[in-house]
């Protein structure tokens, strides 16, 4: 419902599938040939994929197919093995992870990470820290600038916890909210950065019916008002075909298939990868 | 001929680094925590022996005895009272709780014998070994550090390795909560390796004091320090690592004295812990962990 | 009025408020000789202990690692200070501009002394770490036990282990310690110091830096994904936190008349960690109080020199437990929930 007018993804030269909006433009991320072991263990092989800087992009397969493990490499958590990331054209290779955030990655985590001792608008504006034009010497000495600086970040924060229906919420302590409530103020965090992609590692985990609902207006909200990509994973089927454009599904590290929702749903290789060659058959023959 | 001497003394010095670094990597392995008051239990167990020998007149292996069974109760003691309680919080808190066991063993040790050092009559009564015409001297002390190292380390490895509470320390120090649903009392693992840990510090506090006749209240918290030391540079959780550890840092150590500096020999074996920190963070026989992101 | 709408701020200059308010009485009574002797001999020190209390809660309560060296930064401050005063005085006559030019030299050399421990040390992580300051704080003492430094005709001359005596003056002689030319320090450069610290820590905690630290404090994975650099801002606290027990280091030294590198021991550390817990992690009020407390206290009763470290062990593990413990937590928000309620119906009232 969220999407009335699925979007068409073209075919790039190298096997790579965009919206054909993003069509001429230099991809978000171009990820060639990725891969990493773990000692004798390939966690994930030969990953291509390609991100347009508005495309909203899910990563589905089942547990432990290595998707976090995708993340974790997109983030520079762990260096690959092999392979390399075009992030707005730059290879990230050797970065840190900050670094990488800073030329825009911003991330959320599987188990929820925020600075839980700090209040919810804190949280923020730590997101905010590089964009606060404010000198060591100057905080210091608490100067002007200090205060300019500081009251700029603070409207900032409350303007982007409005954003996402928080702004209630400001002076909690962050360990102190509901499940959801932590989960979108990961987001906040990382929309925080001012990031061209924004990864989201199962948003939805723990929320119930309504709240993923919310959360699947917001995602496409975040795309079209910041004009950023977004890809992520989950676990829940409807967020996942109702706002994603393009889907690639992994297992065992290896991306079994890339798609329109449509073309996943229906892709044999994916039904078997969730449900079994039993399950696949018993499918079929119902369906 | 020196530099065998000096070797020598170092694989005996060592040796009783080693014995105590096992206390250190046994608990940090397995309930996860710097035991800061280890070194303080060697202490309590020299002292324990001290007045077994000076006072009562017991025969030294008796005088060990009680040694033992005394540090055993009171690391049980410490580890019930003072670090179950804190099992689910920061590091942090563990930690400063630990010294402050330290400091209280410490005190409480000053209160009850004073701070006049003591002459710690040595439990090795075989003479010494000559060898070359005199020139090189083996003590008998060192021969039964070394001996009584071997010992542990093999009965230690056998007992984690073919025992059901060993394999138990084992599954707990791999995943406290697994082993927990897996029926293992995860409170009496650890109680039992901080038993064995601190009998092992008495046994340690004992051949250390009969080695250098020094007795006082901040005895253990220097030679602590270094094991554990020994236990990093080893690989923390590894019991041959602990070896490897113990006997190089013992080593280094004499080595350092005899050839580098006298003043500086405390400042050269934190050197050694601050390097292998930086350079192998893992110790040399030690695994990798990685936290999961 | 800006300063005042804002809640932090608020608190910043009601601590403030209380500390000056508190020093100026004391100050006062002391000019007025109605102090006893042995509690005036005491200001000096407190102000030192509350100084090392505050620049210790920087890195244990604030950046969250456990530094087990501070004594080690003091004595670096201190032997520094003695030196630079031993030298300057032929130059810089009065004693205020003397002072506060030896406590920058000795903050300036302590900071650097931070700056090369935290290279190595700022990249181990928890239990590590605390061992690795503790191992730094020793070799600082073992160092400067070995260390001999003349003054010899205006000019100074190092040496390791005495080696190079040229008949000159010992200002610094190896374990007999430093012999201080004159001693210097006041109860009103004691103030300035608190004060100046206090201001420094409040205004860093309050500011971008502080988030960053705190937030590496409390999760370094998530800090470091929004590109936070970890290592940059752990140093800055570090440093600070280094800087400031030098300058305590130089007003401890030069207000005895000789010091030893014993004095700087492990238990020095120690106490001023007792100073912390006991005020409470990352409560700089609390420090002010415990620091002050746990400095006079020995003093004041008698024969509990003996017992001091004992005490000290049993307030550190207790401190420790009672905050581990579930139904102490509740009892204290009981407390503080009923205090809140209690005063905001006073200024309802009103």
């Amino acid at each position: 419902m969220i999407q009335k007018n699925r979007t068409k993804l073209v075919p790039l030269p190298t096997d790579i599938l965009i919206p054909e909006r993003d069509i001429g433009k230099q991809p978000v991320l171009d990820i060639r040939n990725l891969g990493i072991d773990f000692g004798g263990l390939t966690a994930v092989d030969s990953f291509t994929l390609a991100i347009g800087p508005t495309e909203i992009a899910g990563l589905i397969g089942p547990n432990g197919a290595g998707k976090t493990t995708i993340f974790n490499l997109l983030t520079n958590v762990y260096q690959p093995t092999r392979g390399s990331i075009l992030l707005r054209g730059i290879d990230t290779k050797g970065m840190t992870t900050a670094q990488v955030n800073r030329l825009g990655i911003a991330r959320t985590f599987q188990n929820i990470r925020l600075f839980g001792g700090m209040s919810v608008i804190d949280n923020v504006k730590v997101g905010l820290h590089n964009s606060i034009k404010c000198s060591f010497a100057s905080s210091l000495l608490h100067t002007p600038g200090y205060y300019k600086a500081e009251k700029k970040a603070r409207e900032r924060c409350l303007e982007l916890l409005d954003f996402m229906g928080m702004a209630d919420m400001a002076q909690l302590r962050a360990d102190s909210l509901p499940y959801g409530a932590q989960r979108r103020l990961e987001i906040v965090r990382a929309l925080a950065t001012k990031p061209a992609i924004l990864l989201l590692d199962e948003p939805a985990a723990g929320m119930n019916p309504s709240e993923t609902a919310e959360l699947m207006e917001q995602i496409v909200r975040i795309r079209d008002t910041f004009q950023i990509a977004v890809m992520l994973i989950e676990h829940d089927m409807n967020l996942v075909m109702g706002v994603c454009e393009g889907i690639a599904v992994v297992n065992y590290g290896k991306i079994i298939a890339k798609g329109t929702p449509e073309q996943i749903c229906n892709d044999p290789v994916v039904i078997e990868a969730y449900l079994g060659k039993k399950g696949a058959a018993a499918h079929a023959a119902e369906g | 001929m020196a530099l065998l001497s000096n070797f020598i003394n170092g694989l005996g010095l060592g040796s009783i680094y080693a014995i105590i670094a096992l206390g250190y990597t046994m608990v940090y392995g397995i309930a996860k925590m710097l035991n800061f008051a280890h070194g303080d239990v060697i202490m309590v167990g020299a002292y324990v022996s001290f007045v077994s020998i000076a006072s009562l007149g017991t025969p030294p292996l008796l005088a060990l005895v009680m040694a033992m069974a005394v540090c055993t109760i009171l690391g049980v003691v410490i580890e019930r009272l003072a670090y179950r309680p804190l099992r689910a919080s920061a590091s942090l808190a563990v930690l400063i709780t630990a010294i402050g066991v330290s400091y209280l063993l410490q005190n409480a040790a000053l209160l009850i014998w004073t701070s006049n050092t003591k002459v710690y009559p040595s439990i090795v009564s075989f003479a010494p070994l000559h060898l070359f015409d005199g020139k090189l001297t083996i003590t008998g002390e060192m021969l039964i550090s070394v001996l009584t190292c071997i010992v542990i380390m093999v009965g230690l490895t056998l007992f984690t390795g073919k025992t059901k509470t060993g394999k138990a320390m084992r599954a707990v120090s791999e995943n406290r909560d697994a082993a927990e649903l897996m029926g293992i009392s995860v409170n009496r693992t650890i109680a039992i390796t901080f038993a064995i840990g601190s009998a092992l510090a008495a046994v340690a506090g004992v051949l250390f004091c009969s080695t250098y006749p020094v007795l006082n209240p901040t005895v253990g918290s220097i030679p602590g320090i270094k094991a554990f030391t020994a236990a990093v540079l080893g690989g923390i959780g590894s019991i041959p690592g602990t070896l490897v550890g113990g006997l190089l840092l013992g080593i280094i150590e004499i080595f350092g004295r005899a050839y580098i500096s006298q003043e500086l020999s405390n400042a050269i074996v934190f050197a050694v812990l601050i390097i292998i920190l930086l350079v192998k963070p893992n110790g040399l026989l030690g695994k990798k962990v990685n936290e999961k992101v | 009025m800006r300063l005042w709408k804002s809640k932090t701020s608020r608190q910043n200059l009601i601590t403030l408020a209380m500390v000056t308010v508190a020093f100026a009485v004391l100050f006062f009574l002391n000019e007025g000789k109605v102090l006893s002797r042995s509690f005036s001999g005491q200001l000096v020190p407190i102000c030192v202990y509350i100084v090392m209390a505050l620049s210790l809660n920087l890195t244990v309560g604030i950046l969250g690692e456990l530094s087990l060296g501070h004594a080690g930064f003091m004595s670096v401050g201190a032997f520094t200070g003695v030196v630079a005063v031993a030298y300057l005085q032929q130059y810089i006559t009065s004693p205020v501009p003397l002072m506060l030019v030896a406590m920058l030299i000795g903050g300036i050399m302590a900071g650097i002394a931070g700056f090369l421990i935290g290279i190595p040390v700022l990249r181990l992580r928890g239990d590590y770490l605390a061992i690795v300051t503790l191992a730094f704080g020793e070799i600082i003492r073992n160092i400067l036990e070995c260390l001999y430094v003349e003054l010899d005709g205006g000019a100074l001359r190092f040496s390791m282990f005495g080696s190079a005596d040229v008949g000159g003056n010992f200002i610094i002689s190896g374990p007999q310690g430093a012999s201080v030319p004159s001693k210097l320090s006041t109860f009103g450069l004691g103030i300035g110091l608190v004060l100046f610290a206090l201001i420094v820590i409040m205004n860093i905690v309050h500011s971008k830096e502080g988030r960053a630290v705190k937030a590496i404090r409390d999760n370094a994975i998530a800090a470091e994904s929004v590109g936070l650099n970890l290592t940059s801002y752990k140093m800055k606290a570090f440093v600070t936190s280094a800087i400031l027990a030098g300058m305590a280091g130089v007003l401890f030294a030069m207000n005895y008349s000789t010091v030893e590198a014993k004095k700087f021991n492990f238990n020095t550390s120690i106490s001023v960690l007792v100073m912390v817990v006991l005020g409470g992690m990352g409560n700089l009020r609390g420090s002010i109080i415990a620091a002050a407390l746990l400095t006079v206290l020995p003093e004041l009763l008698r024969g509990f020199d003996d017992y001091r470290m004992l005490i000290y062990a049993i307030v550190l593990i207790l401190v420790m437990l009672l905050n581990a413990n579930a139904r102490v937590k509740q009892i204290k928000l009981a407390c503080s929930q009923k205090l809140r309620s209690l005063f905001s119906r006073k200024e309802a009232s009103k």
